[in-house]
């Protein structure tokens, strides 16, 4: 077993796992935090991504102990302080950006990591920064008009 | 939890990494891990233990010499894709890099770990061969310089020795004229591998005459080859498309494709040729 002591949404957490755990794994089990979804386990549907030291990443293809002294947020950090559901989340309602919501928090960690770059992002730039997510449901365009609309918001709140 | 047990070493340094590489039989690396985790997981890898390189601060950066970029092995492919040094002085490399995987996995994706594992259809091998970069094996007993076009003995098998690290990438810096780059790749989807890729550097002078030409084609050959006959034949040359139809040929004779479950040989022949033809012109603008 390894001792691993995190940042994960902005707070200091220590658990130990085996080093075999997948960072994905430890998040949802061992964390407790459930937003973080399991899709293929193979890097392959982005339904696990996590922002690492503020980049998106995926977290099945990490280990737990390689995030040891790091820096991770899930898609539960992208609540506002409050606990409300903040503007990415909110977005993703109106535009019913999902269906079966099993991909709509690795896409939301890919709207917060791309609008963290481009707060004006072209439809081209937002297919980009989601062309390693999949959904089996929506078709996308939902999602795409959804990641339009927190664009927005968010220059409007700034 | 999918893969089988394993021992992990953070190494700190790379003689740390080389030391635990050569205490522990069975031992392997660990750069990016976006491909090594899913063999892991699939258990068609199963090391009794894992040197992680990823805390390895001089494993990373990018430089350049009098003739070189100097791309450290565990330089993330986002890095290198967005580095303004790269675009300038390896053009080819960056407009190859947008083809390689998604955001998320070049984040965390390596220059060297693509390298190391040698994909045939892989978009970064391709331009290391395509420009005969250098590739620098460090072990216990010192670095060995391997040319790039010497690297490979087939798919996902290289010269590089258990023991050892890819450490280093140099790319050649191709000075003077106007180069022109093109990247052509056919994939199931984008971000996929490639069934076929296309990398093509060219150099011009002032005539708009080709003067220096490297062509390389990957997935349709055990590893990437170099066009030799077809860069000769754009030496020297104005290129236009009647005139790159009728030199395309010669590539029949460099690959070896074979049969899989994306495409038949005959298929990665046909569109090898279409796709050069395209990457030629697109470089030639
Ligand atoms: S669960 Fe990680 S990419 Fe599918
Ligand atoms: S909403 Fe069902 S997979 Fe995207």
């Amino acid at each position: 077993m390894s001792e691993i002591k995190l940042t994960i949404n902005g707070v200091t957490r220590t658990a130990s796992a085996e080093p075999r755990t997948s960072l994905l794994d430890f998040i949802r089990e061992h964390l407790g935090l459930t937003a973080t979804h399991m899709g293929c386990e193979h890097g392959v549907c982005g339904a696990c991504s996590v922002m690492l030291d503020g980049v998106p990443v995926r977290s099945c293809l990490m280990f737990a102990v390689q995030a040891d002294g790091h820096d991770v947020m899930t898609a539960e950090g992208l609540r506002d302080a409050d606990g409300a559901p903040g503007v990415i989340m909110d977005s993703f309602i109106e535009a019913h950006g999902m269906q079966c919501g099993y991909c709509t928090p690795g896409m939301m960690v890919a709207t917060h990591a791309l609008l963290s770059q481009s707060p004006d992002p072209t439809d081209d730039e937002i297919r980009e920064a989601i062309g390693g997510n999949l959904c089996r449901c929506t078709g996308y365009a939902q999602i795409i008009e959804a990641i339009r609309i927190a664009a927005q918001r968010l220059r409007d709140a700034t | 939890m999918k893969p089988a047990p394993f021992d992990y070493i953070k190494a700190t340094s790379l003689d740390h990494a080389l030391a635990a590489l050569a205490a522990h039989d069975d031992a392997i690396v660990i750069a990016g891990g976006q491909t090594l985790v899913p063999m892991m997981a699939m258990r068609l890898a199963r090391p009794s233990c894992l040197v992680d390189l990823n805390e390895i601060a001089d494993l990373s950066g990018i430089e350049t010499s009098e003739k070189y970029l100097h791309i450290r092995a565990m330089t993330r492919q986002a890095k290198v894709l967005a580095s303004d040094i790269v675009r300038t002085k390896v053009p080819l490399l960056t407009k190859a890099l947008s083809f390689v995987g998604h955001t998320q996995t070049r984040n965390r994706g390596t220059l060297g770990g693509s390298i190391a594992h040698g994909d045939p259809s892989a978009e970064i091998p391709l331009c290391a061969i395509a420009l005969n970069a250098e590739i620098d094996l460090a072990s216990q007993s010192g670095t060995r310089t391997v040319a790039a076009c010497n690297f490979y003995e087939g798919p996902l098998m290289s010269v590089r020795r258990a023991d050892e690290i890819l450490s280093e990438v140099r790319f050649p810096i191709w000075e003077g004229g106007n180069i022109g780059t093109g990247f052509q790749e056919i994939s199931p989807r984008h971000g996929d591998f490639a069934i076929v890729a296309v990398a093509v550097q060219l150099q011009f002078d002032a005539d708009n005459i080709c003067r220096r030409a490297a062509v390389a084609l990957g997935g349709a050959s055990p590893n990437p080859v170099r066009a030799a006959e077809l860069e000769a034949a754009l030496y020297g040359q104005r290129i236009d498309a009647a005139l790159v139809a009728k030199i395309v040929g010669s590539i029949d004779r460099v690959l070896s494709p074979t049969d899989d479950l994306h495409a038949s040989a005959a298929y990665r022949r046909r569109v090898a040729k279409s796709l050069t033809m395209r990457a030629i012109l697109e470089a030639a603008i």
